[in-house]
Order: C-alpha cells, then structure tokens, then sequence
C-alpha cells in the first residue's frame, strides 16, 4: 500500500473525526450536564439534513440553507427539550433510553411523512467542488476540507464558550452541582433549555453538511447516534476535550480500518471473500478498540472532573 | 391463595396463549399462530433481560446478541446437514452463556452508563461479524431448516412447532420464577439495591451478577433458536441494537422486575404493532410518543397497573 494512500486516508479520517465530533459534542453536554441519555440526538441530526435538503431546493443555495438550516435545528432542539425531554432529567437512564427511543420512531415517521420514503440527494456547491493540495502531491477535495475547517472553528467556539464566558462558567457549575446553582438565584432550566439547543443546533449542522456527501433517508440518524455514543464514552462522558480526541481516534479507526482491512485479508483469503468481508471486520474495529478503552480506563479518556 | 387481580391476569394470559392454535384454526387465520408465536419468542427474550435488568439492575443494551447466537446456532449446523433440535438447543444454551460469560466478565468491571455502551458494543461487534460472514449470507441473510427432533416433536407441523414454543416459554417462566425466589435470586437483588452491604456481609456479588448474565443469555438464545424455527431465516438483523432496544422496552411496557411484566409487555407491544399497521402506514407515528406516555405516566408499567391486594407497597 502506497505512502500517499495512507496519508488521503488518515486525512479522511481526521474530516470524519471532525464530523463525528459536532454531534457528540451536544450529546456529552448533555449527557454530562443534564444526566440524560438522549437518543433523540440522532434524530436531530437527520432533521438538520432534511431541512438543509429542504432549504436547498427553496432558496437555491446550499450556503444559504446552511445558515437557515441552523436556527431551524436549534428551535427544533429547544421545542423538543420543552415538550418532552425535560421532565425526563431526573429520571433514571432507563426511563430516559424508552422515551427517546420512542422518539426515534417519531421522528422518523415524521420526515417519511412528510418527505416521502425514498433518499434525498443534493449536490456539493459548484465553489467548494474542486480539489486542493494541503500537503504538496495529494489533490483534497475542497468540501471536506471545508468540514474539517467547520469542525475546528466549532471545537474553538465551544472552548470559549465553556471555558471563558458566564454562559460557561454557569454551565461547569451546574454539572458539579445543580441543586446549589439552583439555590443561588441560577435560572438552572432555562440554562438546559439553552445547552440543549447548542447541542441540536450541533448535530443538525453536521447533518446539514453531510447532505451532499452521505444519503439522506430515515435511519440515517442512528448510526452516527451509536457512533457518537461510542465517542462520548470512549472520550469520557461530560468532556468536551475526551470528545474532539475521541472522535479524531475514532474517525481514523474507522475509515483506515475500512481500507487497510481488506487488503490485510487478501493475504489469506480469496479477493471477494476479503472485499465483502473486510468492511464489516473494520467497523467491529471500533467497538474492539472501545471495549480496550473501557477495559483500561472504565472511566474514559479524559474523566470529567465532576461526576 | 386469594384470587387477585394479578392471579387472574396470569391466568387469562395462560389460558389465551394455550387455546390460539384450535380458535386461529376454527377462525380460518393461520397468521395468528405465527403471532402468538413471535409474542412468546420476544416474551422469553423479554424474561431474561428482566432477569438481570429489573431484578439484577444490570442495564444491558446488547441482549438481542444471544438472539442472534441462538439463529446462528440453528442456521450454521442445518447447513452443515446437522439438522437435528438434539444438537441445536444444547449449543445454543452452552454457547450464549459462555459467550454471555464472556462479555459479562469484561462488562460487569463498569457501571452505569459504560455498562450500557459496553454491552451495546460486544452487540455491535457480533452484529458486524454477522455481516462479514459471507459463508452465511453475510447481509442477506440465510434459510435455515427447523431443528428435527427424529419422530417425536415435528416442527413442520404448525401446531407442534406452536407448543414447542409455549413449551418453552412455560418452562422460562418456571426457570425464572424458582431463581427469582432462591437464595441466589435474593443476592442478585441484593446486589442491586445495596452493592456495597452485600459484599460486607460476605457475598462475592461480581460472581453472582457474572452467573446471572450468562442465565439470562443462555435463555435469550433459546428464543433466537426459537425465533429461527419459526421464520426459517436468520439475519444480522437478529443482532441489531434496536432489537436490543425494542426487547428493552417490551420489558419496561410491562414492568421490570416482575416474572409476568415481560410477558404483558412483548404481548402488548407486538399486538399494539399490529393493530396500529392496520389503522396507519405511519403507525410509527403514534407507537413512538406513547413511549413517552408510558414513561411519564405509568412508571412502573402494564404489571403495575394491575392492583394486587396482597403487595401494597411492592
């Protein structure tokens, strides 16, 4: 296997990585804030595709859906949060996993009702379909460059948030102690209802970018939900940072996996056997590498230092 | 022994689940044996998670895995020409539990939401096994022949294959009732309530949950060897989280920690199914927010909703 195979691929890992890290990071906020397993989280991803879907059509650009697609995803967090999912926070996981999976079903229905069974697709805009050199010799498509970018920016976004503003300062109080936070004069549920909405807004965003590079249809939400799952805990539930370095892990496993398994196989299988074989080792690869993780270190990567 | 309410339902139940095959016959609709009999499946799946679940607090998010040990068990030995329920049933039973032994062992050192995901990830790493076994269908899938058991139990015959599983499910039922109320079904829950008191007293608890994983997977994969008698057929899909997620649920429905809330449950769900697909294509669209009912409003489930005078305080 070439030298420059293995760089396009670790680069495809890291723009998966990034991919995956703008959902977990609304689910481990969540997760770690609220205490609330939220399987929805899926679901708001999915809706931020269709609508980005949605939007294209209306108003023609795909930039410009991008921009409204966030808002849309972001009330659609905070009516869900409103309706259903807060009274859910001091229940137990259990209650919380038949709830949202419950949902799930909602929502799926929902958009195959309003938007019919069948795939969507959309196109890559026209400017960010061309190619680039970042590394001299190795041509990169723009898109994924831009996802990459996107990814980073929110990385840096959710830094300052949590770490420089009051909006964050309210937040790491209220996940070491909400009932003092409370105590304190702390508006502590509209303080969720906000996290809440940066998490789906997040998740929609990423759905939105996957758009023109994955299929959109029902169920395309639950995958990405396991995947995301998979990071928050590997990463350490509550931990922004355990999410980014979790999620890079995981996106690398996973698309290098996916190409250097096969071709490992061939040594002592047959091509087809190792081709159609070889995909399937490679995604058991991650929940392999997780298992390790959870053997070594039940706590995760990074335990956030509250609880 | 009073007749409660609870002692009627059971019976109720009983009876309904020992006379479908002469009423669906008298009725003309064959399709309701196939029915009842995916009830019971799902329902001896749905007792061995509340094994560990409602009464071990074991939340494992991976139990449709030992259903998919159980097909595979059926599916692989009938291809190789071993066709015989001798051989199916007992590597279903000693091969779901060791494999259950297996990812208890590794699973059972976290807790609380790592213990989720982890059994959620041993789940997806037999799934994806599944899918690369092309030898077997890989994604397909593979038909399979009903287990033969020479000329003593025919399978073939729909009646016969109809108590074969109520069999089983009578025999769960009993298996789980004895263990619920043995000294080791007392360790169990208190493990579950006081981890920390029962190791003080002397109990290894990690041994005891560990044994009670693999009681529960072994009886989870009787229902997936069940499941591949009745449809001939065996996927990946067997595996799926969201069968572990709907078994999940059919539990919760029906009331964790009860011997029969399992049972009302995966009755109610897979008949709610049913009626909801008649009433709607998009019968999703209601099945899913009353999820959400049931957990704000009935929260100790179907089971508990039925007053039984002898447990106040249950």
């Amino acid at each position: 296997m070439s030298f420059l195979l293995i760089v396009e691929q670790t680069l495809n890992g890291i723009q998966f990585g990034v991919f995956l890290f703008l959902i977990s990071a609304g689910l481990t906020l969540v997760f770690g804030i609220m205490n609330m397993v939220n399987l929805t989280h899926g679901s708001l991803y999915m809706m931020g595709a269709y609508y980005a879907f949605a939007l294209t059509n209306l108003t023609g650009s795909f930039y410009l859906a991008i921009l409204l697609m966030i808002p849309a995803a972001l009330v659609t967090g905070i009516v869900l949060e409103l309706v259903a999912l807060r009274t859910l926070y001091s229940r137990d996981h259990l209650d919380q996993v038949l709830a949202t999976f419950g949902l799930i079903l909602f929502f799926n229905e929902l958009v195959r009702l309003v938007w019919g069974p069948e795939n969507k697709r959309f196109d890559i805009p026209q400017s960010l379909s061309g190619h680039v050199e970042i590394i001299p010799g190795i041509p990169y498509p723009e898109y994924r460059v831009a996802i990459i970018a996107v990814g980073l920016l929110v990385a840096v976004f959710l830094y300052f948030l949590i770490a420089r503003t009051r909006i964050g300062m309210l937040v790491r109080a209220g996940a070491s102690n909400r009932m003092m936070v409370g105590a304190l004069g702390v508006n502590i549920r509209l303080l969720y209802t906000v996290i809440f909405g940066i998490g789906a807004a997040l998740a929609g965003l990423a759905g939105g970018m996957a758009g023109p590079i994955l299929s959109v249809g029902t169920g395309m939400g639950e995958g990405m939900l396991i995947l995301a799952f998979v990071v928050i805990v590997i990463g350490g539930i509550g931990s922004i940072r355990g999410a980014l370095v979790a999620s890079v892990l995981v996106g690398i496993v996973e698309t290098v996996g996916r190409s250097t398994v096969p071709i490992l196989l061939q040594g002592f299988l047959s091509r087809d056997v190792a081709n159609t074989a070889g995909p399937a080792l490679a995604s058991m690869l991650i929940y392999v590498v997780m298992a390790a993780v959870l053997f070594f270190r039940p706590q995760g990567l990074f335990p956030a230092r509250t609880g | 022994m009073r007749a409660t309410p609870r002692l009627v339902a059971i019976a109720i139940c009983l009876i309904v689940l020992a006379i479908v095959p002469p009423v669906a016959t008298a009725m003309g609709e064959p399709y309701y044996l196939r029915l009842f009999e995916r009830i019971m499946i799902f329902a001896i799946a749905a007792i061995s998670l509340d094994l560990i679940l409602g009464y071990g607090g074991m939340v494992s998010f991976g139990h449709a895995a030992y259903l998919g040990i159980g097909g595979y068990a059926v599916a692989i030995f009938s291809y190789y020409g071993v066709g015989s329920g001798w051989v199916h049933f007992p590597v279903t039973i000693v091969g779901s539990a060791l494999i259950a032994l297996f990812i208890g062992a590794i699973s059972l050192r976290t807790s609380g939401m790592y213990f989720i995901m982890i059994t959620l990830a041993f789940t997806q790493m037999l799934y994806f096994l599944g899918v690369s076994l092309e030898e077997y269908g890989g994604d397909d899938g593979i038909n399979t022949d009903r287990s033969g058991f020479a000329k003593l139990i025919d399978l073939y015959d729909p009646w016969t294959l109809y108590y074969f599983t109520f069999g089983w499910l009578l025999l769960c039922l009993l298996i789980s009732w004895r263990l619920v109320n043995s000294r080791f079904g007392m360790v169990i829950r208190g493990a579950f309530s006081n981890e920390t008191r029962m190791q003080a007293i002397g109990f290894p608890t990690y041994r005891y949950k560990l044994a009670a994983f693999a009681i529960a997977g072994a009886m989870c994969g009787v229902a997936g060897a069940l499941l591949a008698n009745i449809t001939e057929f065996v996927t990946p899909e067997y595996m799926h989280w969201f069968r572990s997620g709907e078994i999940m649920v059919m539990v919760l429905l029906g009331g964790m920690g009860t011997l029969f809330g399992p049972l009302l449950g995966a009755a109610v769900f897979l008949l709610l199914e049913e009626v909801l697909k008649e009433v709607t294509q998009h019968w999703q669209i209601i099945f899913g927010p009353l999820f959400v009912i049931l957990v704000l409003f009935a929260r100790r489930g179907l089971w508990g909703l039925i007053p039984d005078r002898e447990d106040r305080d249950g």
